[in-house]
């Protein structure tokens, strides 16, 4: 089945949640709402046999997007070895998503490295902790407004291109 | 007298020497039985991700020798590809570049390999294989000194090609390595497959069917041996390794010994793509013919000014992808490792997400071990495979 065909089912079933369907150097990108990602990771695995979650991840488009955030899911179907990209917009003031963990128990650490980093909470995870982190740490160090050298220190005036 | 049970908590780590750098587990014993084990980790996290984003492309490639560094040139590869994925110039890349990559992700895959079970035979207590094993690696580190000339991070491969070519005479050097290859792995094997403390230690211990594989993420020769036949090489060919001929070797049982049984078949099948490889190489360019974003040949930097141009402002500006994003995984010998790009269009990326195949198969560590006895604990470590340095970024 081809990019395409996956991305038609997926309007068929969710027409209302996807938000936008970027293709870019051969890879489909499928934005959704966020309050329909469970079911649409559901869908994908059950239905459309994407059984494998290769990666998950946040990326802050600090002063570029509204909403400033997007948690990007990177699926894998093991059987047709086809690739998949899901997106969903996450909103600075409201920074959480549900857990897929429930779908991919591989979601379980990739999730607390996002709210370790990034700073997006995932509800209803089992064991949402800092991971990469110290546990007594504060901010999260991936978000584009948290100084490279790490807070309360004089930036660094060398060479840095 | 009230007689009273209760479970013990005891620490592994982060300075233990089977734990393979620093990993630290918590676990909870019920006499010699491990009830529970957490993982820790994050003790060797030096915000990879993080400086990646000030820094240009290139610049970024020296940062990926430091994730998995018993592997550099597999994640060498992994990231110069997602960049010229992300370029659009995949189809650009010479062919003797291509070939020479082949060559020395595989030769990097046995490097990987070799150290795997060298340290994994170490921690259940076959010191000789270790002795053996470093022989050999130490053969494949002189080989990645010539070509590179460093022995671990080897900073080699660049966007759209190679910083050098091979030096001369060395196709012979790499030829009787591989040849030797197969008897080394004999050796190995006389040592340990029908050894019956080794099979006490490995059969059965740290089971995973492949239906929690898939579902906990673990890839690569870990997941193979649970029955499931997915090799990225194979199924999604980057690097022209669609012209090779090799098998992927799978095993049903899913077990440490399992385990142990695919890498020694990909150490196997390892020299024999090297050899292929070498029947391939062919004299011709190894940088692409794309002046803008890869950087020209030393000769035209020093004779024309076309190229002094090109490099001055490759070097110092930088070059910047259109907007987009792309996923680029390939099979390293961990497991799947994976660069996610995302430019705006500037000379620095917006984002670089590893996904390093240590940390996902880390994660099925405590279902592995738990209900299990706690020497059991250090078969599996070793035979997942994982290396801090890309686990904690």
């Amino acid at each position: 089945m081809s990019d395409q065909a996956i991305v038609e089912k997926l309007k068929a079933k969710f027409s209302s949640a996807v938000l936008d369907v970027v293709e870019h150097r051969g890879e489909t990108t499928v934005t959704i709402e966020k309050e329909r990602i469970v079911e649409v990771c559901t869908f994908m695995r059950d239905d459309l046999g994407y059984n494998f979650l290769c990666d998950l991840c946040g990326v802050d488009y600090l002063g570029k997007l509204t909403p400033r955030f997007m948690v990007v899911y990177n699926l894998y179907n093991i059987t047709t070895k086809q690739r998949i990209r899901i997106k969903v917009p996450v909103a600075e003031e409201n920074a959480n998503v549900d857990t897929v963990s429930t779908v991919w128990g591989t979601a379980n650490w990739h999730e607390r490295e996002c709210w370790d980093l990034m700073g997006i909470s995932f509800n209803g995870h089992p064991d949402l902790r800092r991971i990469l982190m110290p546990a007594d740490w504060e901010g999260h160090p991936l978000r584009k407004d948290y100084p490279l050298q790490g807070p309360d220190r004089e930036p660094y005036q060398g060479r840095l291109s | 007298m009230a007689f009273n049970t209760e479970t013990m908590v005891i620490n592994m780590g982060p300075q233990h020497p089977s734990t393979h750098g620093v990993l630290q587990l918590i676990l909870e014993l019920d006499g010699e039985v491990v009830q529970k084990a957490t993982p820790h980790i994050g003790f060797l996290h030096r915000g990879t991700e993080k400086l990646s984003e000030y820094r240009t492309y290139h610049q970024i490639i020296p940062l990926t020798d430091r994730l998995d560094y018993l592997a550099p040139m597999s994640n060498n590869l992994g990231y110069v590809l997602a960049v010229e994925k992300l370029l659009g110039i995949t189809d650009k890349i010479p062919e003797r570049a291509k070939v020479i990559r082949v060559l020395m992700n595989e030769l990097t895959r046995l490097k990987s390999h070799l150290v795997w079970m060298a340290c994994h035979a170490l921690d259940i207590g076959a010191m000789t294989v270790f002795l053996y094993c470093f022989r050999e690696r130490e053969d494949i580190t002189d080989i990645y000194e010539k070509v590179s000339g460093a022995r671990m991070t080897s900073n080699y491969f660049r966007v759209g090609g190679l910083s050098a070519d091979l030096p001369d005479g060395l196709e012979k050097d790499i030829r009787d390595f591989a040849e030797s290859m197969p008897g080394h792995i004999e050796t190995y094997e006389g040592l340990l497959t029908g050894n019956r403390i080794w099979q006490k230690r490995t059969i059965g211990v740290g089971h995973i069917s492949a239906e929690a594989a898939i579902d906990i993420g673990i890839t690569g020769p870990s997941l193979r041996a649970s029955g499931v036949d997915w090799d990225l090489r194979r199924d999604n060919p980057y690097s022209g390794y669609e012209d090779y001929d090799f098998e992927v070797p799978v095993f049903e049982e899913g077990d440490t010994f399992a385990r142990y049984k695919a890498r020694l078949d990909e150490m196997r099948q390892a020299s024999l793509i090297v050899l292929q490889a070498l029947d391939k190489l062919k004299p011709g360019p190894i940088l692409a013919d794309c002046p803008k974003v890869v950087l020209p040949p030393k000769q035209d930097v020093v004779e024309t000014i076309e190229g002094l141009i090109h490099h001055f402002k490759i070097v110092t500006e930088g070059f910047s992808p259109e907007p987009g994003e792309v996923y680029q995984g390939v099979e390293a010998p961990k497991g799947e490792l994976g660069f996610y790009l995302v430019s705006d269009g500037s000379p620095k990326p917006l984002r670089m997400k590893v996904r390093p195949p240590s940390f996902v198969n880390l994660q099925g560590l405590p279902q592995m071990v738990e209900g299990k006895f706690l020497a059991d604990v250090v078969a599996v470590i070793g035979t997942l495979d994982i290396v801090l340095g890309e686990i904690d970024r």
